[in-house]
């Protein structure tokens, strides 16, 4: 285990997941998820995909297999999830957690974030899937809300990660 | 060939396996050859065929796990080849019918007439890669491929474009192909 992260609140969210029975975790990075990703990579086979597509693909077929999985993204790449979405594990009931950090989300930030900042949420809204944005304290229950959605209704839900939360 | 005789061919032959369908038509046809609770139909998400297939693939090492996929499919998504190529599963026959066409859209042409799909796949990492033209036979090409046990395997198979048989529509609705399947691979 990465000594420097024991007591950081992306160590917290990793003891979450486990205790909630996850098992299979892929991705795309983002800086905001680095110290995430770190820790998966010591504690787990974290397995990085290419692009958030095909890591949403690969962690359907890893629940088709039986695992609780977790694809991990940036909102850049709900632009090109938003298919996989919609064209799969909705009307397949296919549940997946996503972990998404929120680049250009009520904070300065590139341009290049500018659009899917202010519409990432509305973007998961429209294809009906729910959301926590989750703040410093809320982790839990704002965890709890997702796995709730995945197991009892077998829908994909998403935990919205701000700047700063996760290191 | 045609799709359906090559699809007709190859299923015979992979009734241990678990079967990943990409959209369109290839799906329909193995559906009308051999509809089995092994299938997993994906009629929508084009290009993620093999994503799904290499995730159970990597859960499921003692499971045989192939693809259906096609040309516009491959090409639409072809992170999936490295992906596979680098990960390495043993248990993973990725076969293409391709018919250098969008065939469930009208036939309008892909660029796989110009793009060796099956040297990609090999500078990827595949450990076996076969390729059968228009007028070859499938079977001997078929039967080294089942035979290779330290994929991934990537066989692909010129089939013609426009063959006219329309196929119905999937009739199950998508969670319960989800379900079907899950089923299958409990048992």
């Amino acid at each position: 285990m990465p000594a420097n992260l024991i007591q950081t609140e992306a160590m917290h969210l990793y003891r979450l997941l486990k205790e909630h029975g996850f098992n299979f975790f892929t991705g795309v990075p983002c800086s905001f998820l680095s110290e995430l990703i770190e820790i998966l990579e010591a504690q787990e086979s974290y397995i990085p995909a290419v692009r958030e597509d095909q890591a949403i693909g690969l962690a359907s077929g890893a629940y088709l297999a039986g695992r609780k999985p977790v694809v991990l993204m940036q909102n850049s790449g709900i632009g090109v999830s938003i298919n996989a979405l919609a064209s799969l594990n909705l009307i397949y009931k296919i549940p997946i957690l996503m972990i998404i950090s929120m680049r250009g989300y009520q904070i300065q930030d590139a341009p290049e974030h500018w659009i899917m900042g202010q519409t990432s949420t509305r973007l998961l809204e429209d294809i009906g899937v729910p959301y926590c944005v989750t703040s410093p304290g809320g982790l839990e229950e704002d965890l709890r809300f997702c796995v709730d959605e995945i197991e009892k209704e077998r829908i994909s839900a998403a935990l919205l990660v701000r700047k700063g939360l996760l290191g | 060939m045609k799709r359906l005789e090559a699809i007709e061919i190859v299923s015979e032959k992979l009734r241990d396996y678990l079967i990943f369908h990409t959209n369109g038509h290839i799906c329909r046809e193995s559906a009308m050859v051999r509809d089995r609770k092994e299938n997993f139909y994906m009629i929508g998400s084009m290009g993620l065929a093999p994503s799904l297939a290499l995730g159970t693939a990597l859960v499921r090492p003692d499971k045989k796990v192939a693809v259906y996929d096609g040309d516009g499919s491959v090409l639409m998504n072809m992170g999936n080849l490295a992906m596979v190529g680098v990960l390495k599963p043993k248990n993973f026959l990725h076969i293409v019918f391709d018919n250098e066409a969008y065939g469930s859209t009208g036939d309008q042409r892909t660029i796989s007439r110009d793009v060796p799909l099956e040297k990609i796949a090999q500078s990827c990492g595949y450990s076996l890669i076969e390729k059968v033209s228009l007028n070859e036979d499938l079977r001997a090409p078929l039967e080294r491929c089942l035979a290779y046990r330290e994929g991934p395997v990537f066989l692909l198979i010129k089939v013609l474009s426009s063959d006219g048989n329309a196929c119905a529509r999937i009739q199950l609705n998508p969670s319960q192909i989800t379900d079907r399947f899950m089923s299958a691979m409990m048992g």
